[in-house]
C-alpha cells in the first residue's frame, strides 16, 4: 500500500534523470535529499537484473495456534520471500525498513542482485508492519530493539527450518536497510549467544543511530505544514487539488510517467510541501502500526477496549484518529508505559537510549563482521550522528556524498558494493 | 449445455456469497463490555483525507472480501495455470489481441466525447495494429507515435458532467462507482452488439461456446495483466487507500476540460 502512497508522493518531485552529476566520481544524479528519497534510482541507472529468478513465497506460522482477531482474517502467517540457487551457496537474510514488507521494491532489487551473484536469499518484513505485529511479534508492540531482534531471530529460525531440506548452505550473512539495518546489528549480537547462524558478515544500509532521534527528524517534517500535523487532512486535500488541476490544465493522456515527470520539471510542489508529504507518508505507515498493535493487544488506545471488529466494519474513524497520532504520542502513551510496567525503574531516557546503536557500540566496534553504508545528506541523521558512524566503523564505513534516505540504494555502484561485501 | 454450466456456476456463486455474508454476521461476539478508547474522533478538527462517498461501505467490504476469496480459490489458480503452460511470448501476443479489441471501446467513447484528434489517433492505432500488427499481436502504432488513449463510457459520462456517484466494489471486477458500473454495462452492450453484427462464428453451431471461450480468455488475460492482489499490502487501512486511488484517478482522468477549451 505504501507503494501506492509513494506513487502519489512521487509526483511531487520527479527529477530529470539526465541531471548533471557533481564532479566527485559518484554517478548518482539526484542532488536534493528529499527528492532522492522520494524518487529513488532512475531505472537506467540500476544494474541489469534478471527478470525472473527461482524464488517462492514462505508463509511462516511462527506462533502455532495463535488466535487472530476476525478483522485480520486474511493474515495467514508471516510472508517472506525465498530465492534459491541449485548449488551450494551462502544464504543472506535481508530485513526491510520501517513499514516495508518482504516484497518491497527495494528488497526485491537487493535480492535479485545477490541472487545474480550466486547467493540464496530470504527477505523479511519489518517488525513495524501489520503482518509482523499480527503473526510474528511476541508482544505485538514493536519498536524495542532487543525484543524486535528476538522476534526476527525466531522468524529466521522458522524460515530456515522450512527451507533447509531444499538447499545447501555454506555460510550465513545478514543485511538490512533503514530501521532494518539497526535491527540487523541487534540480531547479530543476539546470534553471538544463540549461535544458530554464526553470521559471517553483516551489512547495515542507511541505519538510524538513534531510532528516537530519527523519528523526531521525520516528525519535524510535518511541522512545515500550515497549522502543523493536526491539519494534515486540509494540507493533503490542498496538495491533491493542486495535483489534479495541474493534470487538467496540461494536455495529458493519463496519469503516467510522462505526467509525473512534468510535475517535477514544473516544480509543482515547494520544498516545504515535499517535506510535509514525506512526513505524512510516514504517519500513514505509523497509523497501520498503531491500529494493528492496539487491536492485537486490546489496549483501548484507538479502538474501544473489548470491541471485536468484523471484516465488514468501517474503520474510517480509526484511520483518521491513527494518522493524527504522532510518534511521540505512541512512544509516551503506549510504548513507554508498556515497558515501564515490565521493567520497573525504567526511565524514558533509559528506554530511548536502549534503542540506539550506542548501546551496543563496544560490540559493533570490535566485531570485524560489520560494514555500514550511509549518505552525507540522509535527513534522518544529524551531522554528529554521521560522524559517529564514521568514527565507530572507521574503514568499514562507506559514506556516499548524496542519495538522501535510501534514494541511492538501487544505484548500480551501491548494489555492487553490497554484493562485493558479502562475497569477500 | 453451456447454459447449464452457466447456471451451475451462478448457483455456486450464490452459495459462496451467502456463506460469506452470513459468515461475517456469525463472527460478531462480545463477551466483555466496551470501554471507550483513549483517543477518539472527537479530539480532531481536521478534514478527512482520502475521503470518498461510500454509503454502502458494509456491502463494499463484503465484496472486497469475496473478491479476495474468489481470486484465491478460483481466479488466480486459473491465471497461474495459464501462465505456467503458455510461453511468455504467447502471453504477450494474447494481451496484444485483447488490448487491440479494446480500441473499439476507446474509439466509440472518444467519439462520444467529441475529441477529434484522439478519435483519429485511436482509429489509426486500431487500423495499424489490426493489419501491420497482425490483429493486435504486435503494436507498431506506438512506435509510429500513435499513443493509446484509454476511454470508456464511465469516462464519457464524467466528461459530460455526470458525478461519479457512490463508490461500489463489484464482484470479481473490483473497485468501481455507480457511474462507472453503468458505463461498464453500456460498453459491454456495445461490444456485444458489434460482436453479434460481425458474427465471425455466426454460422457455426458452436457459436455460443466459442463466444464464452473468448470472454473467459479475456477475463484471464485481464487478470494476468493486473498485479493487484487483495489484502496483499497487509496494511489494515488498505480498503481506504484502494478506494481513494481508484476514485481519484478516475476523477482526474474523466473531468470535463476547461471551459476555455470548448
Amino acid at each position: 500500500m505504501i507503494r501506492l502512497i509513494l506513487f502519489f508522493v512521487a509526483c511531487i518531485a520527479l527529477i530529470p534523470s539526465s541531471g548533471h552529476a557533481a564532479d566527485d566520481g559518484y554517478g548518482y544524479p539526484i542532488q536534493g535529499s528529499y527528492e532522492a528519497t522520494i524518487l529513488g534510482t532512475p531505472a537506467q541507472l540500476m544494474p541489469e537484473l534478471p527478470a525472473k529468478i527461482r524464488s517462492r513465497q514462505l508463509v511462516l506460522d511462527v506462533f502455532p495456534g495463535r488466535q487472530k482477531p476476525p478483522i485480520f482474517f486474511y493474515d495467514e502467517g508471516l510472508l517472506c520471500t525465498f530465492a534459491y540457487q541449485d548449488k551450494k551457496a551462502p544464504l543472506v537474510f535481508l530485513i526491510a525498513g520501517s513499514g516495508a514488507s518482504a516484497q518491497s521494491a527495494k528488497l526485491m532489487t537487493m535480492m535479485k542482485a545477490l541472487y545474480q551473484a550466486g547467493f540464496h536469499v530470504i527477505t523479511l518484513p519489518s517488525p513495524t508492519t501489520a503482518n509482523f505485529i499480527i503473526s510474528a511479534s511476541q508482544s505485538s508492540i514493536p519498536g524495542d530493539m532487543a525484543e524486535d531482534a528476538a522476534d526476527l531471530y525466531r522468524v529466521m529460525e522458522a524460515a530456515w527450518k522450512q527451507v533447509k531440506g531444499d538447499i545447501e548452505v555454506t555460510s550465513f550473512h545478514l543485511g538490512g536497510y533503514s530501521q532494518g539495518a539497526s535491527q540487523a546489528a541487534f540480531v547479530a549480537k543476539l546470534d553471538e549467544e544463540l549461535r544458530t547462524f554464526n553470521f559471517r558478515k553483516v551489512l547495515m544500509i542507511n541505519p538510524p543511530v538513534s531510532v528516537y532521534n530519527s523519528a523526531t527528524k521525520i516528525e519535524d517534517l510535518m511541522q512545515k505544514i500550515p497549522g502543523g500535523s493536526r491539519k494534515q487532512g486540509i494540507f493533503f486535500n490542498k496538495m491533491l487539488s493542486k495535483f489534479s488541476e495541474f493534470y487538467r490544465y496540461g494536455n495529458y493522456v493519463a496519469i503516467n510517467d510522462e505526467f509525473l515527470y512534468s510535475i517535477y520539471t514544473e516544480q509543482l510542489f515547494s520544498q516545504e510541501e515535499t517535506a510535509g508529504l514525506i512526513g505524512l507518508t510516514y504517519r500513514i505507515n505509523l497509523a497501520g502500526l498503531i491500529f494493528s498493535s492496539d487491536v492485537m493487544t486490546n489496549s483501548g488506545y484507538v479502538v474501544p477496549k473489548n470491541r471485536v471488529l468484523t471484516p465488514t466494519d468501517s474503520l474510517s474513524d480509526f484511520f483518521l484518529v491513527s494518522t493524527h497520532l504522532s510518534f511521540f504520542d505512541y512512544f509516551n502513551e503506549y510504548f513507554y508505559p508498556y515497558f515501564q510496567k515490565r521493567r520497573p525503574g525504567l526511565t524514558k531516557q533509559g528506554l530511548i537510549d536502549s534503542q540506539s546503536l550506542r548501546s551496543i557500540e563496544g560490540y559493533l566496534k570490535s566485531s570485524p563482521k560489520f560494514a555500514v553504508m550511509a549518505n552525507e545528506n540522509d535527513f534522518i541523521l544529524s551531522r554528529a550522528e554521521l560522524d559517529y558512524l564514521r568514527q565507530l566503523f572507521g574503514a568499514r564505513a562507506k559514506i556516499y556524498p548524496r542519495g538522501g534516505h535510501l534514494g541511492n540504494l538501487e544505484y548500480k555502484d551501491n548494489l555492487a558494493f553490497m554484493v562485493d561485501f558479502f562475497k569477500k | 449445455m453451456p447454459q447449464k454450466i452457466f447456471s451451475n456456476l451462478l448457483s455456486i456463486f450464490a452459495l459462496v456469497f451467502s456463506l460469506i455474508l452470513t459468515g461475517c454476521a456469525a463472527t460478531r461476539f462480545n463477551t466483555e463490555s466496551e470501554v471507550p478508547a483513549r483517543h477518539s474522533i472527537n479530539e480532531f478538527r481536521d478534514q478527512r483525507f482520502a475521503e470518498v462517498a461510500d454509503p454502502w461501505e458494509g456491502f463494499n467490504r463484503s465484496m472486497y472480501r469475496f473478491n479476495y476469496y474468489f481470486d484465491k480459490h478460483v481466479f488466480l489458480p486459473v491465471v497461474s495455470g495459464y501462465e505456467f503452460i503458455t510461453p511468455t511470448f504467447v502471453q504477450e501476443r494474447v494481451s496484444g489481441i485483447y488490448n487491440n479489441l479494446g480500441e473499439v471501446r476507446n474509439f466509440t467513447n472518444s467519439l462520444l466525447q467529441l475529441k477529434g484528434a484522439e478519435t483519429v489517433t485511436t482509429l489509426g492505432r486500431f487500423l495499424t495494429n489490426s493489419t501491420l500488427g497482425l490483429g493486435g499481436m504486435f503494436d507498431p502504432a506506438t512506435s509510429f507515435g500513435l499513443k493509446r488513449h484509454d476511454e470508456d463510457f464511465g469516462k464519457t459520462l464524467g466528461y459530460w458532467g455526470a458525478d461519479s456517484g457512490p463508490y461500489l466494489v463489484l464482484p470479481i471486477y473490483g473497485p468501481s462507482s455507480l457511474r462507472d458500473t453503468s458505463g461498464l454495462a453500456v460498453d459491454s452492450g456495445v461490444n456485444f452488439g458489434i460482436y453479434t453484427a460481425v458474427a465471425p462464428f455466426g454460422n457455426s453451431d458452436k457459436s455460443l461456446v466459442i463466444a464464452a471461450g473468448i470472454k473467459t480468455m479475456e477475463a484471464i488475460d485481464t487478470r494476468h495483466q493486473q498485479s493487484f492482489r487483495y489484502y496483499e499490502s497487509g496494511y489494515p487501512f488498505e480498503y481506504y487507500m484502494v478506494r481513494f486511488f481508484y476514485h481519484e484517478k478516475r476523477e482526474i482522468e474523466s473531468r470535463p476540460p476547461r471551459k476555455e477549451d470548448k
